[in-house]
């Protein structure tokens, strides 16, 4: 990110743990719930037409926030269930695993949403999550052609994107 | 470093929740509340196995938030046992499985206990706590 200026403002990405093809998909929405961003590498099953999964994902990422929210153990005064959480409100989970994969989440403050979904085994991915939020960053919200609340069509991101997930897994 | 367990919910195949304990959190949630939860929790494990991107997913296992984690088991009847434990606290898993097994004994053993109805068995329940203080205890004398 030397590139970018004098300043560190990104933190330097993770060290590789693995190698190969651990890294299935990745979503990004923005806080309306546009899907912003969905990439795949490594998909074998697909249930739902593309559209329909973008919804579901939204969907669950913000009913499990109000899940964790409301199951928080450590604080008593909580607002019901369903009521829409600002981003940085209340407990919100970073990961869960199921047998067949892990999904990695990461809010921004402004309410962009990253998701990551990879091998079972991989490591925690937080990391790596705010370095792909600071190459948005860079390489998305800076660039003049692109309207905030569109979807992506940035090459130069793809690209990047591309080798660092090859990277980390 | 303490482990703590800081509740327990068992919820039926249909989703409902047939048991709820609290072990001290100051997040203790009333009758209501716990329902919902359990509920929503329930058509959360559906929902992440549609969005598998390969086959044979049987649901949510560990969910890691920031302040617990929420460890869960599945049987194959579709009985799920899941705990909300702080980060980090290890064999929930085989703690998970040794609880299925007192469900088993204590619980479906017991000739007046009706099918997916909230569990009022009281050697479930003794049993139960001896487990979860045990695993505390554990921790706590390393």
């Amino acid at each position: 990110m030397q590139f970018f200026g004098g300043s560190e403002i990104s933190p330097s990405p993770p060290v590789p743990t693995a190698s190969g093809n651990n890294g299935h998909m990745i979503y990004m929405f923005n806080r309306n719930g546009v899907c912003l961003l969905y990439r795949e590498w490594n998909r074998p099953l697909r249930t739902l037409n593309a559209q329909q999964d973008h919804k579901l994902m939204f969907g669950l990422l913000f009913s499990l926030k109000s899940l964790t929210a409301k199951m928080d153990p450590t604080s008593a005064e909580k607002g019901n269930l369903g009521v829409p959480q600002l981003p940085g409100q209340g407990c919100s989970f970073h990961s869960f695993r199921t047998n067949t994969y892990k999904l990695s989440f990461m809010e921004s403050p402004s309410g962009i949403k990253i998701i990551l979904v990879t091998h079972p085994r991989t490591g925690d991915l937080r990391d790596s999550l705010k370095y792909i939020y600071n190459l948005y960053v860079e390489y998305v919200v800076k660039n003049p052609l692109y309207t905030p609340g569109s979807p992506i069509r940035c090459q130069l991101f793809n690209t990047t994107l591309d080798q660092y997930m090859r990277g980390i897994a | 470093m303490a482990a703590a367990i800081y509740s327990l919910y068992i919820i039926n195949k249909s989703g409902g929740l047939i048991y709820y304990k609290d072990y001290g959190s100051a997040g203790r949630m009333d009758t209501n509340d716990s329902l919902r939860v359990a509920s929503l929790w329930h058509s959360m494990h559906a929902i992440s196995q549609q969005l598998s991107p390969v086959s044979g997913c049987s649901g949510i296992e560990l969910l890691q938030a920031d302040t617990f984690d929420l460890h869960c088991y599945q049987s194959l009847t579709g009985t799920k046992f899941f705990v909300v434990c702080e980060p980090g606290t290890l064999h929930m898993e085989s703690l998970l499985k040794y609880i299925y097994e007192l469900y088993t004994d204590y619980v479906l053993k017991n000739p007046f206990y009706e099918m997916e109805m909230p569990i009022r068995c009281e050697l479930f329940d003794i049993n139960l706590t001896q487990a979860v203080q045990k695993d505390r205890v554990a921790f706590l004398g390393r």
